[in-house]
């Protein structure tokens, strides 16, 4: 187990992807990390990393939803066909069985960062 | 007491039902459980295995929730097969040595491909088509291979045909029977089945005994038929049925039937009461079942037997319901007419592809089985008509024929079952479970049913029915509870317009803070931004109104499957000069994009990617367009004939009518869209009684209709004024659709609206006419605002650099999106679909 989680940080590089002003307050933009398109999300008063690929629709779009919250949680609805994701997890929450991934983001002197690598828990269904 | 062994053997479909059921059961605790599990991984969805090729992971296919079976503290012996049961001893060993005892024991072995004593079977390039495995041995022997040939043409052999054809292969389907699918559909059936997937460029070879398989240098090259005939080949799937793995039962002693398969009574218990088995590989009945619908029966039932329970097994429902290469087909009840004195009815559509069968009793009362290809959008509500024995209304043609005018279509809602029918057969879910579950949980999707109840989550050929239980239901309980826009806003549409106005509220941000809580959501930001445009009329890209539009309101254009957009210029009217019709061609052939003529006299422009929409507008802009609003919940157009003018009946000029009032309320925001057409005279031409304001020239005037629909659920406009001339009908048009922009609730249409308006079209004359309200002066002047604030959103966004700066696919690259892949067709282009893109974007997904 340390074993895994030692190279795993050894790997784990960051890319600056914009700035914060480019993200509007409660919008969604997307960027390119290593190659992954990744949806950079601003609620309240967190910025949020996502996959942009809505496995719904099987288009990447998710970028482009409405950013709002459900009882509390924040979450994205897919512009396609409006499933909510929770932007902490990634969990889709109108079927428990998707999931997206979700990654690390860093904001430093007005720049947000984001981590190259998912976080561990993946994605899966649909 | 101390806890007695139970051993499953195998880890398929039915034998993870199984346990998923046993740990549920309250008696679990009596129990340690040990499962064998052959394939390298556990349990997966087997019915869905093909989705494999269309980009699922075996990830995505897998059933078993990771960690399920280790928190339940069951033993899995994975990638390790059980070949030998002790009876004596209860014992059984395994491949790699492991000798598990047991008090009880299960088998799950399903059952293996058959495969034909071909000569030549063994030769590289041979395939079957069942595991994970397997299809990964076909697709990496596939991409050295051009010729593909599939022998069985059942419903797995078509599946594994549509993958070969998918990875480019020429295809051939050679069956033995003289027709398709033949244990499914009949003759007419299975005729129109082949020529569906001829068309998809499958050659098919019905009546064909494949005698040969023939080999150079140990790879097959072609195989030959016992009639002289022979096909090239460079590979070959077999698909020619399954059969029971009984040989473990078999070698240690136990009953099995004739034609293969342990034998097992109504409790699952085979000829030692104390070995159980289930799913295919069981018999029960003199056959073996290869459907999960019996097999999760099976296990349901088994369960019962292993924890004390009476449960017995019933009926098996053997209907099914498939879509192949795209084709629709199903089969269910007594789908070949064999019960004694039935009568059949059918429909053959041979130009569409379309064969609906009925079975009835010879009475006509009751509906006993069918079949149907091509067009299986019924199958839900005829396979409840068959089940629950529901006597049928009408003629029972009425249920497959094509619905035509004056055609009356016998009621078939799901009202019309009771509420012990069995909506889901694979999961064995009741309406009465799916209603309470709506009900009590307060569940508003068909995802969250599935997830509460399980139903929908076998072959989901149920899904759709789930969907309508639920609107009936919400239909049920939305009288009941409140009319709140979402959990942000505790009032209504219609409060929340009034407070905007009353209190010259200008943002989201503003209205959520005073009346709301939370952060909104995709329900009520579109609503108040609707609500917001409707009464200010600023551009709906200003402040902080980005983040409120949905996305084809956020980029002022249509969001298209696959993430592209499409382009529609307003066309008033539908008056085009030669000119602008070469601006439109220009720009469309400057970007690539596919052209098609809408159904509201406009061009509609397709597949443009984001970052391109600027510079197709600014190309629009120049030869004179403005924005459609095809993206908005707004007005659309106004259509018109071509009027007096031209027409030699035509009594009034309804050209010039049309472009008077699209130009007049353009850019109108409106509850839902808003579609309008003029026509010249009583003939008709422009169908102005199917919008929600339609006008007919009459030899005195202009007679006004209104709150029509076309689409979903046409309706026709009533007259409101008979007679008027121009400046009392725009008069009565302000009123209208500002009187409808304030009281409608969002997203919904005129015609919706004016069906729960209580006191109907009289009602609406006494406010609009009579002013009994005393609100027709603020209607006029706010209709006044919106035309003398019109702007075009488009000329206004090329105009700004900073709404400009947000259309871009990439915040961090200027990089094109790669996954808008498009493919040629007739001339133009089209997205390519997610099977034909899939194996390019699999890194990508992720």
């Amino acid at each position: 187990m340390n074993a895994v989680a030692i190279q795993s940080a050894a790997q784990e590089s960051w890319e600056d992807v914009c700035s914060l002003d480019d993200v509007l307050p409660a919008t969604g933009v997307c960027a390119l990390v290593a190659g992954q398109q990744v949806a950079i999300v601003r609620a309240s008063d967190t910025v949020y990393a996502i996959g942009n690929f809505d496995p719904f629709s099987k288009a990447f779009v998710l970028s482009r939803g409405i950013v709002g919250d459900r009882g509390g949680i924040p979450k994205i609805a897919s512009p396609i066909y409006k499933q909510s994701f929770d932007l902490r997890t990634g969990q889709c929450l109108d079927d428990a069985r998707v999931r997206v991934p979700t990654y690390e983001v860093r904001v430093e002197r007005g720049r947000i960062l984001v981590c190259c690598q998912p976080r561990a828990g993946g994605s899966s269904g649909a | 007491m101390s806890r007695r062994d139970l051993v499953v053997v195998g880890n398929g479909m039915v034998g993870h039902k199984f346990l998923e059921l046993l740990l549920e059961d309250e008696r679990r605790e009596e129990w340690n459980v040990v499962t064998f599990c052959e394939e390298p991984r556990l349990a997966y969805d087997r019915v869905n295995l093909s989705s494999f090729f269309s980009g699922k992971t075996a990830a995505d296919l897998s059933l078993a929730e990771p960690g399920l079976y280790e928190e339940a503290g069951v033993t899995v012996l994975l990638g390790d097969r059980a070949v030998s049961i002790d009876r004596q001893a209860r014992r059984v060993a395994s491949a790699k040595g492991a000798r598990v005892r047991y008090d009880k024991l299960v088998l799950a072995t399903g059952s293996a491909p058959l495969v034909p004593p071909i000569p030549g079977r063994e030769s590289q390039g041979c395939f079957v088509y069942r595991t994970i495995e397997d299809l990964e041995s076909i697709r990496s022997y596939a991409a050295q291979a051009r010729t593909g040939v599939v022998i069985g043409g059942g419903l797995l052999g078509l599946e594994a045909a549509n993958a070969l054809n998918h990875m480019g292969l020429e295809t051939h389907v050679v069956e033995f029977a003289p027709r398709l699918m033949a244990m499914q559909v009949d003759e007419d059936g299975g005729r129109i089945l082949r020529g569906k997937i001829e068309v998809l460029g499958v050659s098919v070879h019905t009546g064909k005994n494949t005698s040969e398989i023939v080999a150079e240098g140990g790879r097959v090259t072609e195989i030959r038929f016992a009639d002289g005939g022979a096909l090239a080949a460079d590979m070959v799937v077999f698909s020619a049925g399954i059969r029971a793995r009984d040989e473990l039962a078999r070698e240690c002693g136990l009953a099995i039937g004739e034609r293969g398969g342990v034998t097992i009574d109504d409790r699952c218990r085979t000829s030692d009461p104390d070995i159980l088995a289930i799913g295919e590989c069981a018999q029960y009945r003199g056959r073996t079942y290869g459907l999960v619908g019996p097999g999760y029966q099976m296990a349901r039932t088994a369960v019962s037997t292993v924890t004390g329970g009476d449960a017995k097994l019933g009926t098996f429902d053997m209907s099914t319901k498939l879509k192949l290469m795209g084709v629709d087909v199903a089969s269910f009840g007594d789908a070949h007419a064999t019960r004694p004195g039935c009568r059949v009815v059918a429909f053959t559509d041979s130009a569409d592809g379309i064969y609906k069968k009925l079975v009835v009793s010879a009475d006509r009362q009751r509906l006993l089985g069918g079949v149907l290809v091509g067009d299986a959008s019924s199958y839900g509500q005829l396979l409840q008509l068959t089940q629950n024995q529901i006597p049928l209304r009408g003629r029972p043609e009425q249920l497959i024929l094509p619905q035509s005018a004056g055609a009356n279509p016998p009621a078939l809602g799901v009202d019309a079952l009771p509420e012990a029918a069995t909506i889901c057969t694979c999961q064995n879910v009741a309406k009465s479970v799916i209603c309470r579950a709506i009900c009590d949980e307060k569940l508003s999707s068909v995802g969250a049913i599935k997830a509460a109840t399980r139903a929908g989550t076998g072959c989901g050929s149920c899904t759709p029915l789930l969907g309508e239980i639920l609107g009936r239901e919400m239909k049920k309980a939305g009288k009941a509870v409140s009319n709140h826009l979402c959990e942000h806003f505790p009032r209504s549409r219609q409060e929340l317009y009034h407070l905007v106005r009353l209190h010259r509220i200008r943002g989201f941000d503003e209205l959520i803070a005073k009346h709301g809580r939370g952060s909104g959501c995709e329900i009520c930001k579109p609503a108040v931004a609707s609500i917001l445009a409707s009464t200010w009329n600023e551009h709906v890209l200003d402040g902080d109104r980005v983040g409120l539009q949905d996305t084809n309101d956020r980029f002022l254009a249509n969001i298209q499957r696959g993430g592209s957009y499409s382009v529609v210029p307003r066309v008033p009217g539908g008056e085009i000069t030669p000119d602008q019709l070469i601006a439109l061609g220009r720009t469309a052939k400057h970007f690539g994009l596919y052209s098609k003529i809408t159904g509201a006299q406009r061009v509609d422009l397709f597949g443009a990617r984001l970052e391109q929409l600027p510079e197709i507008w600014r190309e629009l802009i120049a030869a004179g367009f403005e924005s459609g609003h095809a993206y908005g919940k707004a007005l659309r157009t106004v259509k018109s004939c071509v009027g007096s003018t031209w027409c030699r009946f035509g009594v009034q000029d309804s050209v010039s009518m049309a472009i008077k009032l699209e130009n007049r309320y353009k850019g109108l925001r409106s509850p839902h869209k808003l579609k309008s057409a003029v026509s010249g005279c009583a003939r008709e031409c422009a169908e102005a009684q199917g919008k929600d304001f339609g006008v007919i020239a009459t030899e005195k005037g202009y007679n006004l209709y209104l709150c029509g629909n076309g689409g979903m659920k046409p309706q026709h406009a009533q007259l409101f004024a008979p007679d008027l001339d121009e400046e009392t009908l725009i008069r009565y048009l302000d009123r209208f659709l500002m009187f409808y922009v304030r009281t409608a609730d969002r997203l919904q249409r005129t015609a919706s609206w004016f069906n729960n308006l209580e006191g109907g079209i009289e009602y609406l004359r006494k406010v609009l006419i009579e002013d009994s309200l005393g609100v027709c002066a603020e209607l006029e002047a706010e209709m006044a605002h919106i035309v003398a604030t019109y702007r075009c959103e488009w000329k206004a966004t090329i105009e700004d650099p900073a709404k400009l700066s947000r259309f871009r696919t990439f915040v961090n690259s200027a990089a094109p999106d790669p996954s808008l892949v498009q493919i040629r067709q007739r001339a133009q282009h089209r997205p390519a679909t997610w099977q034909e893109k899939a194996p390019l974007l699999r890194e990508a997904v992720g």
